[in-house]
């Protein structure tokens, strides 16, 4: 199998983009991810869109978005692995690309979620869960079903809405870094823990915001990396994927996610690494108790022990394992399709050392991973990269 | 400050799923009658619930249906205080788990009781709950 690089990379302002359309909104990644790798659209065979929809006017997003931006006549489509859709696009795309079916593909995060009020969105998330049993006559929402994590975590591991609280914290103070991030100022301990409840223990400032955004990268073939005299390729060392059961209620516990530690066994043991060898990692923080829960199931830490690693910096610059400082889902935004190829762009920036120095990871094994789930742990995927 | 300009689409969408209960109608009928049923495949002896038709763990269809007892224990809880649209006439509702005696944990409201005074680990009670001929669904009480 084909060894595969990232060549090439774009990502566009997140935030509220209501002055943009799905399609112009892609451009702004794919241009700058085609002109880094010194390739026109032309020259793409292949693209893989991760985009969820739905909250925007077009049902086929792919051939919109490849219309708009000169990619018609390449093989496309759309991947669906809800908040994970950005990383089954990539995956999709890594396929292709290993298997020799072409030596180049493009990947696509596209969402655009600002079009419809508020509460539609957290009804549509809502329903993504198991519709039948869990929002028919349950209305559950996204902050819930992490709250549920939250309330088992607290009382079997002490683990405190201040801890949650210093997730975001942290995480405001290096989105208030990234000029693409929807969030960028920074907050309190106290601001967070005053911000209005959503669904008890979660409050405004545990969760992430619903944001438009969109992010490209460009994939090749070791040979085509050494033909388009590629100097600083970032390799994809391996993609672990798992997932969980549909119903929540049939899982074994709320204190972490199955497929988030099925996936990181896969993609250790197929990089050859273990968790110490992580010099940045971009985790899946859509809500505070995500990237505590995160921490522990990725072997950062024990199980139970990741609000420590808050409490103590360790996930800060200077730490034993730098975590999310591009803000995260929590302050850059998650538009939910893109999130993925969101990550990769970040840390193949980290991996070549390219972000301002106040919120740049040091390198020591030039090894980065981008955990992404999607759903409550229904999907979930980890990738490791090296420069 | 400038509005960013967009135009309204004329083309608004309503959507009303129909929801297939025939493989399972049991369940429903029976909740009317206020008891909350499982399903036990026969080949392999899971349990199901929410009840199903085929058994995913070993793949027979040859299933039968098992009233469940109601007795459980919470395992996790919350409230839901920003609600989705669909659901923003219903006053703030605490959604638990619970495990039931037989085995199989079950994901609803649970009413009757403020959620200061709930605690990990108390006893519910899982009954069904028929508003309506429509609106049949069940709830988990205090015991």
């Amino acid at each position: 199998m084909n060894k595969v690089a990232i060549i090439g990379k774009g990502h566009s302002r997140f935030g509220d983009r209501s002055d943009v359309n799905l399609a112009e909104l892609s451009f702004e990644a794919v241009h700058p991810a085609l002109e880094s790798s010194g390739l026109t659209a032309k020259q793409i065979p292949y693209m893989a869109l991760g985009s969820l929809g739905g909250w925007s006017e077009e049902p086929l997003p792919a051939v919109v978005i490849a219309e708009y931006c000169g990619l018609t006549g390449a093989g496309l489509v759309r991947c669906e692995a809800a908040c994970a859709s950005g990383t089954a696009a990539v995956f999709n795309a890594y396929s292709v690309v290993r298997s020799g079916q072409a030596d180049l593909a493009l990947v696509v995060g596209a969402e655009k979620m600002k079009q419809i009020d508020t509460l539609t969105v957290m009804e549509m998330i809502g329903r993504a869960g198991y519709y039948m049993w869990e929002f028919e006559n349950f209305g559950m929402t996204f902050p819930a079903y992490y709250a549920l994590h939250a309330v088992e975590h607290m009382e079997k591991f002490g683990t405190t809405e201040e801890d949650l609280a210093k997730v975001a914290v942290k995480n405001h103070r290096y989105g208030a870094m990234n000029p693409v991030a929807h969030l960028r100022q920074e907050i309190t301990v106290e601001k967070a823990l005053n911000s209005p409840m959503i669904a008890w223990p979660l409050k405004l400032f545990d969760c992430c915001p619903i944001s438009d955004g969109a992010a490209a990268v460009v994939l090749a073939s070791e040979k085509k990396v050494k033909e388009l005299k590629i100097e600083d390729p970032v390799w994809i060392e391996s993609i672990g994927f798992s997932s969980d059961t549909a119903n929540i209620s049939k899982r074994e516990n709320y204190v972490g996610l199955n497929a988030t530690l099925k996936a990181s066994k896969m993609a250790y043991a197929e990089a050859e690494i273990s968790p110490k060898d992580v010099d940045v990692a971009n985790v899946h923080d859509c809500f505070t108790i995500a990237e505590i829960m995160a921490y522990e199931d990725l072997g950062f830490c024990e199980k139970g022990k990741g609000a420590n690693m808050i409490r103590e910096g360790d996930t800060e610059i200077g730490g034993k394992i730098p975590v999310n400082l591009d803000g995260g889902l929590k302050a850059k935004g998650h538009p939910i399709g893109t999130t993925g190829v969101s990550m990769l762009v970040e840390l193949t920036k980290q991996l070549r050392e390219e972000v301002k120095p106040a919120r740049q990871a040091p390198m020591k094994n030039y090894v980065a991973l981008a955990h992404n789930t999607g759903g409550t742990g229904h999907y979930g995927y980890v990738t490791v990269l090296r420069r | 400050m400038n509005k960013t300009p967009s135009l309204k689409s004329n083309r608004p969408l309503t959507i009303t799923y129909n929801l297939p209960i025939s493989k399972t109608s049991k369940f429903w009928k029976k909740l009317k009658e206020g008891k909350v049923f499982a399903t036990a495949c026969k080949k392999c002896g899971k349990l199901h619930f929410p009840p199903v038709a085929d058994c995913g763990e070993c793949g027979s269809s040859e299933i039968e249906w098992v009233k469940l007892n109601g007795n459980g224990k919470i395992v996790t809880f919350t409230e839901v205080i920003v609600k989705p649209a669909s659901f923003s006439k219903e006053p703030q509702y605490i959604v638990a788990v619970a495990e039931l005696i037989e085995g199989v944990r079950v994901l609803a409201w649970f009413r009757g009781i403020e959620k200061e005074k709930i605690e990990i680990g108390m006893k519910v009670k899982l009954k069904a709950k028929v508003c309506s001929d429509e609106k049949i669904a069940y709830e988990f009480v205090p015991v």
